[in-house]
């Protein structure tokens, strides 16, 4: 099978997913990342013109804040034209299928799309459908994948845990429907973490979860023992109530992470959230603003690693 | 007309025929097998030199889309299809818009496909109005109009109790209830199965369970009300062992797999191949060697095309939103014949199970080639590679997953009651 994200020459074509990419292609972008830190930390003015006529689209079939607005900036520094669609909002509404609106766009000449929809697999659909110029960057696909997400995080855990060979690695949370778990497990295993747990009830996780290489647990007291880095999930509201959960304080109780859990882990231990947070739903306020906290960092640096990710696309990382 | 089919390798599975033998008809009816009848003089010869002369082919489920779905495919593009395929006899299940719930309706189906002169179209009825799982259709009625079986094709009927009803009034005329087992709760919104790819790729699952605890509940109201049950498209290995155990245990009962099921698994998914979005879901690889045994034991009996024709929109969407089915009519032969090689049986076996087998499910005297049956007779290469191509196909449904796979065996000559209705161009 043909990986689809990569070209003949087994370069990146596409961001679609971190499942099946090459760890050098991984660890390139975090070094790439890496040098756009240091160009565009305390300059005043942080344009590069890598980017420079390239238009851009960022077309949001669900809606973000957070992530279209890094990616937008992420552009913008890279002195892309970007355009920003809300489809939920426009065509979508009005029946035009998926694949009409980007052929409409591609009629604008868009060089890069950043895609966000509801279903699995969307990126991947459009991805296929598009000339060989055009790149597709994933930025959530239902369940599936949100790999600049994963990205941004691999590149605050190598910033702060400097390797990743001997790092142990728990995510928390709602396994099952995130597609920031999926991307973060596959980036993880990918890059040498020898072992990755996954904390959750049962009601969160999907079927033959180990099958991803994970070690499962339900007891977050045990699975957070000795770690390094903590990586907790956002709960959607709708899971809260009803046959998946009980309730949110509940939730909270057994799976909340706190700073009475928080001190099983080691004691340099980082604590990552991809947000929005729910505070005092999967974590608790003190140990959010806590020190061993790194959720906005996390947040500037996922800048850095979208024009990394944008500009290897453009081939002139 | 007297036809006679020369020189031809001759496999008819109920008289345990299988070897060179000419085939003779006469007035749309086999007069004789090996040697001509006194005085026959042959108007046509068809020479079947190095080709398979068998019975026409019988498909268990094939989706016609008329009334009511005719953008997707007509009456006479999917008739086309079929005698390509070498299909002579097929039964469509009633999800039609509106669904076969009424005489008018299944007469109005019979008519038209008996206009149109190639396979001969047997309805199955509705179980309930509207295929809603709430009131009975008029099942005598619609039996009198033609419907070989009663089934509520993919809608689930939760309602037990209506189930019982339907089943025991379907067996106080005899009328056998065909049954796709799937609970509705489990699957919900699933779109694969609960298993490696469907975790991988984040698609909504429709675990394993979904498929036998329904299987259970039908073969015990079976049990208590004495009808016939037909299992349609099995997928699980829990569910070949259901019906393993079930038929050992004397219930009358058959079962059905959908081809696309024998040779593929959630693996056959890939990068969300919606070709692959099936109903029931491709199951994994065990599953799919339970379903080889379970036809090489005949735990199940036939294996059906499950056409199910969607136009290219409605595939080109994510997964989860694309349309679930694929076109089958034209690759029932060549994948069946494919199970047969892979599982070391001879040509028979896998005719037996497109041709005999599904014949006693519908309860008709066809799928053999005895003196006095219909002239009903499938010729083809049983050698010959060809390859899928979308726009090869006659079914106006362009989409399998089988499609840019070669397949070997190809049909020649299609003949329905004596009348020769296909013939490959190439031949």
């Amino acid at each position: 099978m043909n990986n689809p994200q990569l070209n003949k020459h087994g370069e990146l074509q596409h961001l679609l997913s971190t499942e099946g990419l090459p760890a050098p292609i991984l660890r390139s972008i975090l070094d790439t990342a890496a040098s756009f830190m240091s160009v565009t930390e305390g300059r005043d003015i942080k344009k590069i013109p890598l980017l420079h006529g390239k238009s851009i689209f960022n077309i949001f079939f669900e809606s973000s804040t957070r992530t279209r607005t890094t990616f937008e900036i992420a552009a913008k520094r890279l002195s892309a034209d970007v355009v920003n669609l809300n489809i939920g909002s426009s065509s979508a509404s009005k029946g035009e299928t998926l694949l009409d609106t980007v052929d409409n766009l591609c009629a604008m000449h868009a060089d890069m799309f950043v895609v966000r929809h509801s279903q699995s697999g969307a990126a991947h659909l459009i991805a296929k459908h598009v000339a060989p110029e055009i790149h597709v960057i994933n930025a959530g696909d239902g369940r599936h994948a949100h790999p600049t997400q994963a990205l941004l995080d691999m590149f605050t855990i190598r910033h702060y845990k400097k390797e990743f060979h001997n790092l142990r690695v728990a995510i928390v949370g709602d396994i099952l429907h995130s597609r920031v778990a999926r991307s973060q497990i596959h980036a993880l295993t990918t890059l040498g973490v020898p072992e990755v747990r996954v904390i959750a009830p049962k009601t969160l996780l999907p079927s033959g979860a180990d099958k991803l290489g994970v070690q499962v647990y339900h007891d977050m007291t045990q699975g957070l023992r000795d770690v390094d880095v903590v990586m907790m999930l956002r709960l959607q509201n709708e899971r809260m109530q009803g046959a998946v959960l009980p309730s949110a304080q509940e939730y909270f109780k057994y799976y909340g992470l706190t700073r009475e859990k928080l001190v099983l882990a080691k004691t340099d231990a980082i604590v990552m959230h991809p947000g929005p947070m729910n505070r005092g739903v999967e974590i608790d306020s003190s140990v959010a603003d806590g020190t061993q906290s790194v959720i906005l960092p996390q947040v500037t640096f996922g800048i850095a690693v979208r024009m990394a990710v944008m500009s290897t696309l453009a081939g002139v990382g | 007309m007297n036809i006679q089919i020369k020189n031809g390798h001759l496999i008819d599975p109920k008289n345990q025929i299988d070897g060179l033998r000419d085939l003779f008809i006469t007035a749309g009816k086999v007069v004789a097998v090996g040697s001509a009848p006194e005085d026959f003089v042959a108007q046509q010869v068809i020479d079947a030199t190095g080709l398979v002369v068998a019975p026409g082919l019988i498909d268990l489920a094939a989706r016609l889309r008329e009334p009511g779905y005719e953008y997707r495919a007509t009456l006479e593009s999917e008739m086309d299809a079929a005698v390509a395929g070498g299909i002579t006899t097929l039964a469509c299940p009633p999800d039609t818009d509106p669904p076969l719930d009424e005489p008018g309706l299944v007469e109005m189906l019979k008519h038209r496909a008996r206009e149109l002169n190639k396979a001969r179209v047997r309805p199955v009825g509705a179980l309930t109005r509207g295929l809603k799982g709430v009131e009975l259709t008029e099942m005598a009625e619609l039996a009198d109009a033609g419907c070989i079986a009663f089934s509520q094709a993919d809608a689930t009927l939760t309602d037990t109790r209506v189930l019982m009803r339907a089943m025991q009034y379907a067996a106080t005329f005899g009328f056998s209830v065909w049954l796709r087992p799937q609970d509705s709760f489990l699957t919900r919104d699933g779109v694969a199965h609960d298993g490696e790819v469907a975790t991988r790729l984040g698609l909504p699952a429709i675990p394993v369970c979904a498929e036998t605890i329904a299987l259970s509940t039908m073969l015990q109201l079976a049990h208590e009300t004495g009808v016939r049950l037909h299992i349609c498209r099995i997928s699980s290995a829990g569910g070949v062992a259901q019906v393993r155990t079930a038929k050992q245990q004397g219930l009358a009962l058959t079962c059905d797999v959908s081809a696309n099921h024998v040779h593929l698994s959630e693996m056959d998914i890939g990068f969300f191949d919606a070709n692959c979005h099936l109903v029931p879901p491709l199951r994994s690889q065990r599953d799919r060697d339970a379903l080889h045994s379970g036809l090489l034991d005949g735990s199940i009996d036939a294996i059906c095309s499950d056409h199910t024709p969607v136009d290219d929109d409605a595939k080109q969407l994510p997964f989860a939103e694309a349309e679930a089915g694929a076109t089958g009519l034209e690759l029932l032969l060549p994948l069946t014949l494919k199970w047969a090689r892979q599982s070391h049986r001879a040509l028979s076996d896998g005719l037996a199970k497109i041709t005999l087998q599904p014949a006693l499910i519908l309860g008709l005297d066809a799928g053999h080639l005895s003196v006095g049956a219909a002239a009903d007779v499938c010729v083809f290469d049983p050698e010959v590679y060809w390859k899928v191509e979308s726009a090869a196909l006659k079914s106006q449904g362009k989409n399998t997953p089988f499609i840019g796979m070669e397949l070997q065996g190809r049909v020649h000559f299609t003949f329905v009651g004596g009348q020769l209705v296909y013939q490959f161009k190439g031949c």
